[in-house]
């Protein structure tokens, strides 16, 4: 039986991180959020965006769902919920939705705070007083089925698909062999791929939606009289041996595994526990993905990279996996899985042990490459004008 | 990995693959042996990117993982870089259903 140590939570599976977790709810809150985080102590960690006051409805409800999705992720063992105090966006339904899966929660309000100064004092406060709720929480000996591994691909190149990818579908293939979940997402990237996910799809609902997504995403340029050309695969991706958005796509899917489809949520929505290979339905764009999925519950996320990328995520570790040597040369130090071995020979099953045997020490405690300089980004995908107009059964 | 590394320099993943990757920056003149023959790769191409091992016409279809990744959009000699200049994909064209009158 493969374990880890983790942190048992009063509610679903287990954390491997112990974070309280300040949630802003609003741009207008993310810098008092920062302050609080900084002060309280490096336990306490902050998820700043730049969600607005004001969104409409469709956008609020996504971003509802992902603050709320972030503060149940089983690495928060108690939350922060800050607002400015005038937003559209409801800080108690956040808490409350958090409050439902047993972690302790406060709100607070800037406004009525009394202004930056004295929020931050009472935010900082209330922060530490969550800390003294968890700390001492210790951890146990877990089972890795209850892990959902989130793997992820940003600055992809031609190695992307030949090392890296598939270097992190072997550990998916195990994991989801161990009883957890893998998930991955960027429906954009499953464009020229998507008749071999429908082909692994467990049923003909799955298989349907899959394609559906896939269709909207794709129609969403057609809509605009535009081609994906400019934009997928990136000048990046282009100048690293990528020519269309197929052959990105073809090697973007491996880093999922091989093992059956058996669904596909919406961006942030919860993933399900021991369910296998599970999709997400999300934009391209890496940053966004990521806490998508951590909002989904994923504990620990693979990030795998060519053209190189160091970012992190402030509730979830990332594990850095690279299949380009130069790149595993330049930036060794934000890397956490060298794969481009398998261009000299090393078998991709060995490289992915190497990757699975990570994401149960990572799991277990030891930190990322991205944890150790504190690289923390966070962006909430926000719903474009088209696909607000879609929601609305505007086209 | 998967497929076979021909010449110790270029990258074929599938048997029915019509493109090699370079798994090394390959200089012009380069061979790469193919089919019983050898082919000279006959411009620079980088690491990573891809080099045709057949003739391909416009419209013809880029196969790499034993999948289509695109098509020509000139005549490509064998041993030519393939790539964005001579070589598109065939997805998420909204500028092709546009000028089709496929959308309004």
């Amino acid at each position: 039986m493969s374990t880890f140590e983790g942190y048992r939570r009063a509610d679903g599976p287990a954390g491997v991180r112990n974070y309280v977790a300040v949630l802003p709810v609003s741009i207008a809150a993310s810098a008092i959020a920062d302050e609080i985080a900084d002060r309280a102590g490096e336990n306490v960690r902050s998820t700043p965006h730049q969600m607005g006051r004001d969104p409409p409805a469709a956008a609020r409800e996504q971003i509802e769902r992902t603050l709320t999705g972030v503060g149940r992720n089983p690495n928060v063992g108690a939350a922060l919920v800050v607002g400015f105090g005038t937003e559209r966006i409801d800080a108690d339904e956040i808490a409350d939705g958090i409050a439902d899966a047993g972690r302790p929660v406060e709100t607070l309000s800037v406004r009525e705070a009394g202004g930056t100064t004295a929020a931050v004092e009472a935010g900082t406060e209330a922060a530490g007083d969550l800390w003294d709720d968890i700390e001492d929480c210790r951890r146990v000996e877990c089972d890795v089925s209850e892990l959902r591994f989130g793997v992820e691909c940003g600055g992809s190149d031609a190695t992307s698909g030949i090392a890296a990818n598939p270097a992190v579908g072997v550990a998916c293939d195990r994991l989801v062999e161990d009883g957890g979940t893998a998930t991955f997402s960027e429906t954009p990237e499953f464009i020229g791929a998507e008749h071999i996910l429908a082909e692994r799809c467990v049923d003909e609902s799955v298989r349907e939606r899959l394609l559906e997504r896939v269709d909207r995403r794709e129609s969403a340029a057609e809509l605009m009289g535009v081609d994906l050309r400019g934009a997928q695969p990136t000048p990046g991706n282009q100048e690293g041996g990528l020519t269309t958005i197929e052959e990105k796509s073809l090697g973007a899917i491996t880093k999922g595994g091989t093992t059956p489809v058996r669904g596909i949520v919406d961006y942030a929505e919860e993933l399900p526990v021991s369910g296998g290979l599970v999709l997400m339905d999300t934009p391209g764009y890496d940053v966004e993905s990521v806490v998508g999925k951590v909002a989904g519950g994923a504990q620990v996320v693979a990030f795998t990279t060519g053209r190189g990328s160091t970012t992190g995520n402030p509730i979830a570790p990332v594990i850095k996996v690279t299949g380009n040597p130069k790149t595993a040369e330049r930036l060794a130090n934000n890397m956490d899985v060298d794969a481009s071995t398998v261009l000299d020979g090393e078998s991709l099953d060995d490289v992915g042990d190497r990757v699975y045997e990570t994401l149960q020490s990572v799991a277990s405690g030891e930190r990322t490459a991205a944890e150790r300089r504190r690289l923390e980004e966070f962006a909430i995908n926000e719903l474009q004008p088209n696909e607000l107009a879609e929601l609305r059964g505007g086209v | 990995m998967k497929g076979e590394v021909l010449g110790g320099c270029g990258l074929h993943m599938a048997a029915e693959d019509n493109v090699v990757t370079a798994i090394d920056d390959l200089t012009a003149g380069t061979t790469i042996p193919y089919d019983g023959g050898r082919i000279e790769v006959v411009e620079d191409v980088p690491f990573g990117h891809k080099v045709a091992l057949v003739a391909l016409e416009p419209g013809d279809a880029v196969v790499k993982y034993d999948e289509v990744i695109g098509q020509a959009t000139e005549a490509i000699a064998p041993g030519e870089w393939v790539h964005t200049h001579n070589a598109e994909s065939r997805r998420g064209r909204g500028d092709v259903a546009d000028a089709e009158g496929e959308v309004a």
